[in-house]
């Protein structure tokens, strides 16, 4: 790393500072887009008590699900998280602390504190358990909840090609959650399948300008299918 | 004759018209799909970033990267757009999905909807339902008129965790075609065979009936 080249080499300076008792952030729905290295280089560095905002926490032994299997998770925040067994066991013995946050109000928490917006108005959520203890404000005729901003101490996030300065494309749905999880940590690390030379790729195509992100990391990826389903014929 | 999951399917791909842009959740609601009129030209916008789905793949062009937000591998038509969650949720938010059909576990009187929790039992989040039925205006809710025990789940009030307050009007069950207006079930179609009475003992909630309901046709 220097000037405006985010490249690192190691997933150990990828993710330097991380400490126990942080806010991560991190980009992908399921399985699809997920910073594989990323999420296994946490793991080995072991550190606990994190605070994971992320729509889904992967599968019990891969993606997010890998932090919890370590117990390195106090709390988890995303919108549909019970398809691993060890999240089950965890809430229920009291070791995980857990809020669901509506999928839409999720991407536009990310999107608000990336922004640098604290709080806004929807209507999602209003007059169910998600309004309890929130203000709530009528605008012509309607009601809404105030939800806040989120800003991650860190994010991590996974795109198709960035060049050294960051600038990132997605591939397909795997954009997903992503580009805005991107905007919204103090310090952004993205995991890529290809890093290509400024000027490569075509200005107006960017997804994600490298102005957000802080670290650049090459890696490899399974990309594992949760729900295989195919035509016959 | 109770509706098999495939007729509630026919009967809500009735509701689709040319040029809408519509989101299907899972289970029945997925099915109305293939049933969408040759005629007429309809996006599908699934809730994790895409704009155009298209059929499961065959097994020689699956791509992990190109989900719907049942997970399940997928492919795109022709004109499809990918974004963002963000982007995604905007347009479902701010009332730009012409059409959004979802499941319940229950729906009451006054169009609230419960769809996402059963206390007690595993809970898993709420997903984009709370986030659909919030944003918009044409909804309909599929499920079967009662549940396995014969309870019905047409109430008066929702007993279990809402999803939204106020924002059911059409629901397409195994009997019958039902729009909710001023605190009361109507009755606007039944199921082939399936009386008036029948509907009646199986729906907890007021059911106005007015005049001769036709049977519903496909």
């Amino acid at each position: 790393m220097s000037g405006l080249d985010k490249v690192v080499t190691s997933y150990d300076e990828a993710l330097a500072g991380l400490q126990d008792g942080m806010t991560v952030l991190a980009g992908g729905f399921g399985l699809c887009g997920i910073p594989e290295g990323l999420i296994t280089t946490i793991r080995d560095m072991g550190k606990k008590d994190l605070t994971i905002y992320s729509n889904n926490c992967g599968v019990d032994d891969f993606g997010l699900g890998l932090l919890l299997h370590n117990r390195q998770i106090k709390k988890m925040a995303g919108s549909y998280v019970g398809e691993n067994k060890i999240f089950e066991q965890q809430m229920m013995d009291g070791s995980l602390e857990v809020e669901l946050i509506p999928q839409g109000t999720l991407a536009e928490r990310f999107r608000a504190g990336g922004a640098g917006i604290p709080a806004f108005y929807t209507a999602t959520g209003y007059g169910t358990s998600v309004a309890d203890g929130k203000e709530s404000r009528n605008f012509d005729d309607r009601d809404y909840i105030m939800e806040r901003g989120i800003v991650g101490d860190f994010a991590i996030v996974k795109a198709w090609k960035a060049d050294r300065y960051g600038n990132a494309i997605y591939r397909l749905s795997a954009q997903n959650f992503n580009p805005i999880v991107a905007t919204a940590g103090k310090i952004t690390v993205m995991e890529v399948e290809e890093i290509v030379e400024p000027g490569e790729l075509d200005p107006a195509h960017i997804h994600t300008p490298g102005i957000y992100v802080n670290r650049l990391i090459q890696g490899t990826f399974e990309k594992r299918i949760e729900q295989r389903t195919v035509r016959q014929g | 004759m109770a509706l098999s999951r495939d007729q509630i399917a026919m009967r809500i791909a009735q509701e689709i018209k040319d040029g809408y842009y519509v989101n299907l959740g899972i289970g029945i609601p997925t099915l109305v799909s293939n049933y969408v009129p040759s005629n007429i030209e309809v996006m599908l916008q699934s809730e994790n970033g895409l704009l155009g789905m298209g059929p499961f793949p065959y097994e020689d062009s699956i791509d992990a990267d190109l989900i719907n937000a049942g997970k399940q591998t997928i492919t795109t038509v022709p004109g499809a757009a990918f974004f963002s969650s963000a982007e995604s949720f905007a347009m479902i938010r701010g009332g730009h999905v012409d059409l959004t059909v979802l499941g319940a576990f229950e729906i009451d009187v006054q169009g609230n909807i419960a769809s996402w929790m059963i206390p007690g039992k595993l809970i898993k989040g709420m997903g984009g339902a709370m986030d659909l039925v919030a944003g918009a205006d044409n909804i309909i809710v599929t499920m079967t008129h009662a549940d396995k025990a014969g309870n019905s789940k047409l109430l008066e009030k929702c007993t279990l965790p809402l999803t939204g307050a106020g924002c059911i009007q059409r629901v397409v069950t195994d009997l019958a075609y039902i729009e909710i207006k001023e605190g009361k079930f109507h009755l606007i179609e039944r199921a082939p065979g399936v009386s008036v009475e029948e509907i009646i003992s199986k729906t907890a909630g007021e059911m106005v009936v007015s005049g001769n309901i036709p049977e519903m046709q496909w």
